[in-house]
């Protein structure tokens, strides 16, 4: 698996070499506007559909509501002090945060658990553990909705048989919020556990052996034989999600829509609430670069983090 | 953790690792548990009838009265047939031209150096990286510039956008895997480049083209932001918008046809999981989904 993802990078080096060495020049140019044909279709698609729309979104986003004059960074300035923006940053940050390590810590176990039973019974298991990962996302979140439901839910019923009173799941600000965060741990532990199960089959048992020799515990060979083996696919799996998990709408929007009290919204549903609900574009387009900056920063960690995995197995 | 040094020889199992097998068992079944309890509830109450669901009576855990009735409903229902089909055209038409792209791309990527070749390789990947809740905005504006705001094809323009990149980067890996000598052999045999393409390195790399073909295919039968965003009237609708915007009519639910409709929205991802699961996981674990 770790070749897998350093593939690409690896390969697109080896290419530029072997390239060089092997043929003669006009077979090279040939060759090299061919693979420029080839990659046109994604070209245009990128073009069209990624890059220029993330400039013209930085252009949206310094318009007025009637995009009829330009107002700098007036939109940014606006939602940064408006009180509602404040909790979407900061429900933002927790919903992703909060969810990502409980994701990477039941993960992890998960991955574990799997590793300590025979590989022949590995298979079913992990197959009934993915299914939450199976489901699009959107149609699992409805049933989730349904069982939260205030008056004659799933959850509520089994509260009362305990003797417990109803709760109003999706109707208080902070158990709405956990609620949220509930629907996307559930959701994304599967991925996690796939990673990591592929993580830990890589480890090579000779370490482990060598350090029960040394006399080490379990606790022991977790730190300094397990983790550190494990550490670039951990952090390259925790930074991918933490960018899926800071940008998620599904959730949000079909659990809550934002509420109560704009208290569970987070960016991309602030963003569909203000910019197509309220049709004001300009305001949607600034909410949305906000997420721009935290993606940036995982997108730089993510890629160095493959690029230098790249070096050392090259190495 | 402890256990594994010894489980590939059963009979040097000691009391205690058989303690902690037997323990692992019963978290993992707890945990199975916990992660298919939303399934099976959107099972139970699809089975209810409405009369059932609105008595609230009983444990809502179980059906009293088992009925096909919501089923029967939406399946002779002509709005969800629609929803059902857009959501086939544009998926199948979503996988195609992703596939094409992408192979196309990742061959060039992985066999042809061409100028900035490398720097697009990581431009495929820092694509990838975007989230579609970033430019939906923006795209907005652009789609309707287009018009092709509520038409769906405009998914097939967008969904592409989303399956490709990573369609791409996990292609690349599996096309640098290939050994260069079976290229330079089709050259010397006088093959060009988009017959060594197709009769090669497309049936060597046959798992992960499967594996990039689901990823596809899930992205764009599960994507929900766009859909919502750019169509509004039944007829253009996909199921992810559709059953919600069609079955839940200002605060009347009628969760018995909404749990329905999920479970036969969720069919063929399921389906298609149960049987190219190994498929499904290499191409997770092959290039680091989001997740």
């Amino acid at each position: 698996m770790a070749d897998g993802t350093v593939a690409p990078v690896d390969g697109a080096q080896a290419m530029g070499r072997s390239g060089g060495k092997t043929s003669l020049q006009r077979f090279a140019q040939r060759r090299s506007t061919m693979g420029f044909l080839l990659c046109l279709p994604l070209l245009v698609l990128v073009a069209c559909f990624v890059v220029y729309p993330a400039f013209y979104a930085i252009y949206l986003s310094m318009l007025n509501k009637k995009m009829t004059a330009f107002v700098g960074l007036g939109n940014f300035q606006f939602l940064l002090k408006r009180s509602t923006f404040q909790l979407v940053i900061f429900q933002s940050c927790l919903f992703a945060v909060t969810a990502v390590v409980l994701k990477a810590l039941i993960g992890f176990a998960l991955a574990h658990l799997m590793h300590n039973i025979p590989g022949k019974h590995q298979r079913i298991w992990r197959g009934l553990l993915l299914v939450p990962w199976v489901i699009p996302l959107a149609l699992s979140t409805l049933t989730w909705w349904w069982m939260f439901d205030p008056s004659y839910s799933a959850f509520n019923w089994v509260l009362n048989q305990f003797g417990f009173d109803n709760v109003p799941w999706l109707g208080v600000g902070w158990i709405a919020r956990f609620c949220t965060i509930a629907v996307n741990v559930w959701y994304g532990t599967p991925f996690f556990m796939i990673m990591y199960l592929a993580a830990l089959k890589s480890v090579p048992e000779q370490l482990y052996e060598a350090a029960s020799i040394d006399g080490a515990n379990a606790v022991q060979k977790l730190f300094f034989v397990t983790l550190p083996m494990m550490r670039n696919i951990i952090s390259i799996t925790v930074l991918f999600s933490l960018i899926v998990t800071f940008a998620d709408f599904d959730i949000v929007r079909i659990l809550t829509s934002g509420g109560p009290q704009d208290m569970t919204h987070v960016f991309a549903t602030y963003a569909f609430q203000v910019g197509i609900q309220s049709g004001d574009i300009p305001l949607g387009a600034a909410d949305s670069l906000f997420m721009f900056p935290i993606l940036a920063f995982a997108a730089f960690f993510v890629l160095r983090g493959v690029t230098k995995r790249t070096k050392e197995i090259a190495a | 953790m402890s256990a594994t040094a010894t489980l590939h020889k059963p009979n040097s199992l000691h009391r205690q690792r058989l303690w902690a097998l037997w323990g692992s068992y019963i978290a993992l079944g707890v945990f199975v548990i916990m992660f298919l309890v939303p399934p099976f509830y959107t099972l139970m109450t699809s089975l209810k009838s409405s009369t059932e669901i609105s008595a609230q009576e009983g444990s809502p855990w179980i059906v009293h009265h088992p009925t096909l009735e919501n089923f029967w409903y939406l399946i002779t229902n002509a709005n969800f047939q629609t929803f059902y089909l857009n959501s086939i055209i544009v998926t199948v038409l979503t996988v195609a031209v992703s596939m094409v792209i992408s192979v196309l791309a990742a061959f060039s990527l992985s066999r042809m150096g061409f100028w900035g070749s490398q720097t697009l390789s990581t431009g495929v990947f820092l694509t990838y990286l975007v989230p579609p809740s970033l430019l939906f905005i923006p795209l907005f504006q652009i789609i309707g510039g287009l018009g092709l705001i509520n038409n769906f094809w405009c998914l097939v323009l967008l969904y592409p956008t989303l399956a490709v990149p990573f369609c791409t980067w996990i292609m690349i890996g599996y096309f640098s895997s290939i050994p260069k000598e079976l290229d330079e052999a089709a050259l010397i045999d006088g093959a060009g480049y988009l017959q060594m393409l197709w009769k090669i390195f497309i049936p060597v790399a046959m798992p992960g083209i499967i594996a990039a073909t689901i990823f596809a295919f899930t992205v764009s039968w599960g994507a929900f932001l766009y859909p919502l965003a750019y169509l509004y009237t039944s007829n253009q609708m996909v199921l992810t918008v559709g059953i919600i915007s069609d079955l839940i009519r200002g605060d009347v639910f009628q969760w018995g046809k909404i749990m329905a409709g999920c479970l036969l929205a969720s069919l063929p991802p399921i389906v298609i999981y149960a049987f190219l699961m190994d498929y499904y996981v290499a191409g997770l674990t092959a290039g680091a989904t989001k997740g």
